[in-house]
């Protein structure tokens, strides 16, 4: 194994980040895209149906012309696997850096970064604790993007509920989306996060996403199917398909709490992930 | 059924009913909130009469459109009956507007909405014709498009229908549903 502030391996994963983003901009994961086909297929609603089409249509165009699916390229969220006995470091959050403001003149990306107060932008899609990043342990590194548009963030929510509650963590999810209507532009895949403290729960809900949505456990299903129940459909025009996927991660919690944080993505659920070689 | 219109719009509109699907072709201009607060201090600086306004801040490299996907309607729900009362027939974006514009439609204009997100598809149905407002910056100037069949569907019509506001008020009915039957 190199030394991890090896030259060779920080420019491997700029290389990683910024490659990981241009396929996350331009295409969906495979997952996603058959979601979508197969909602496609299944939709009674023409209105619904319509939408769909159109969604799937402009995935191709995306892919013919190679160019981002949406307008809004979203803020890179990076998940960042080290193996054991890895730290994160200055120089490797620099290289995470250099990899996002390749990206964003390359690809290109839209300068979506400002400070917060002064509304400033800083045009290379990094800024002050932007992008967050975070560490997680593995067998090997890698560069997971999650670039996040701000429709489907800004309805987002978290809730501290009653531990006598637990049957309104389901009232929470599908309370989340009737809230946000048409405005995440919906089909949506909602990433769930129950339990740990008031950040860890938000923490999970945004990992949730990364997971596969070909598969759900018996208690996420019952979630989607509550969520479709609505009726809200793709663009909040009406349709069976208002959630493609519901994915949830827990966290064991305080006696007293009960903490459920949702954080909502739209159809275009972008990730990438990009091993770098040590 | 789809029907096929092309701008400048007339008294077709008044036909569409909520839920109609339209393809959409010839001139339109995009206009964000900055536009539309310019346009109400200096004038519309194109032809209002039968024109359609798409609420898009494109991305545009040279003279090619790379992307342009709908922008959210609401944000320019105070900011539209000048557009209309100019003569404006329909305004293009996504999830729908507020009760003063579906007042302001009536009888005069629709609202069509485009798929969300969908920012290639939009971009290789158009080319680009020309720009007003250019010193407000890439995303809020007013671009001239020409269309060839923009898949749209009526969201608002000249009738007092409102989609959206329908697809909302049936959610709450099966939400408040959803609490009673599963004891939430």
């Amino acid at each position: 194994m190199s030394f991890p502030e090896h030259a060779g391996f920080l420019e491997s994963l700029a290389v990683a980040v910024e490659s990981a983003l241009k396929e996350a901009e331009i295409g969906l994961p495979h997952d996603v895209l058959q979601a979508l086909i197969s909602a496609s297929a299944r939709e009674t609603d023409p209105t619904a149906r319509a939408e769909l089409e159109n969604i799937c249509a402009n995935i191709r165009e995306a892919k013919n012309r190679q160019v981002p699916l949406c307008q809004d390229t979203g803020v890179p969220v990076i998940f960042l696997t080290l193996p054991e006995g890895w730290g994160y470091t200055a120089a490797m959050e620099e290289a995470v850096r250099t990899g996002i403001e390749r990206a964003t003149a390359s690809v290109p990306l839209r300068p979506n970064v400002v400070n917060p107060l002064s509304r400033c932008n800083t045009g290379t899609n990094t800024g002050t604790r932007m992008p967050d990043v975070h560490v997680r342990r593995g067998d090997h590194v890698s560069v997971t993007v999650l670039p996040k548009g701000a429709g489907s963030e800004n309805v987002s929510r978290i809730g501290m509920l009653l531990p006598s509650e637990r049957d309104a963590v389901g009232r929470f999810v599908a309370e989340t989306m009737l809230l946000a209507g048409g405005r995440p532009c919906p089909p949506v895949v909602l990433g769930v996060g129950i339990g740990g403290t008031f950040d860890t729960a938000a923490s999970l809900a945004k990992e949730a996403l990364l997971q596969p949505i070909d598969s759900m456990t018996a208690f996420e299903q019952d979630l989607c199917n509550a969520v479709n129940d609505l009726g809200i459909g793709p663009m909040g025009l009406g349709g069976d398909t208002t959630a493609l996927a519901v994915k949830v991660l827990c966290a064991d919690c305080h006696t007293a709490s009960l903490p459920v944080a949702v954080n909502v993505q739209c159809w275009a659920c972008r990730r990438a992930t990009r091993r770098v070689e040590e | 059924m789809i029907t096929d219109l092309h701008t400048p719009l007339g008294e077709e509109v008044l036909e569409l009913r909520a839920g109609d699907r339209i393809t959409l072709s010839g001139r339109v201009y995009t206009a964000r909130d900055e536009a539309h607060v310019r346009m109400q201090e200096e004038g519309i600086p194109f032809p209002a009469a039968g024109a359609a306004v798409y609420h898009c801040g494109p991305v545009v490299q040279g003279d090619r459109i790379i992307a342009a996907g709908p922008t959210t309607s609401a944000r320019l729900n105070d900011l539209s009956d000048f557009l209309l009362d100019a003569g404006v027939r329909a305004l293009i974006g996504k999830g729908g507007m507020g009760k003063q514009v579906q007042r302001a439609l009536a009888g005069r204009a629709v609202y069509l909405a485009f798929t969300g997100g969908c920012a290639a598809l939009a971009a290789s149905r158009m080319t680009l014709a020309g720009v007003y407002y250019a010193d407000l910056g890439m995303a809020e100037a007013v671009w001239a498009i020409d269309l060839d069949r923009l898949p749209l569907v009526v969201g608002m019509d000249a009738h007092g229908n409102d989609l959206f506001a329908g697809v909302q008020s049936r959610a709450h009915e099966r939400f408040a549903a959803l609490v009673r039957e599963r004891s939430w």
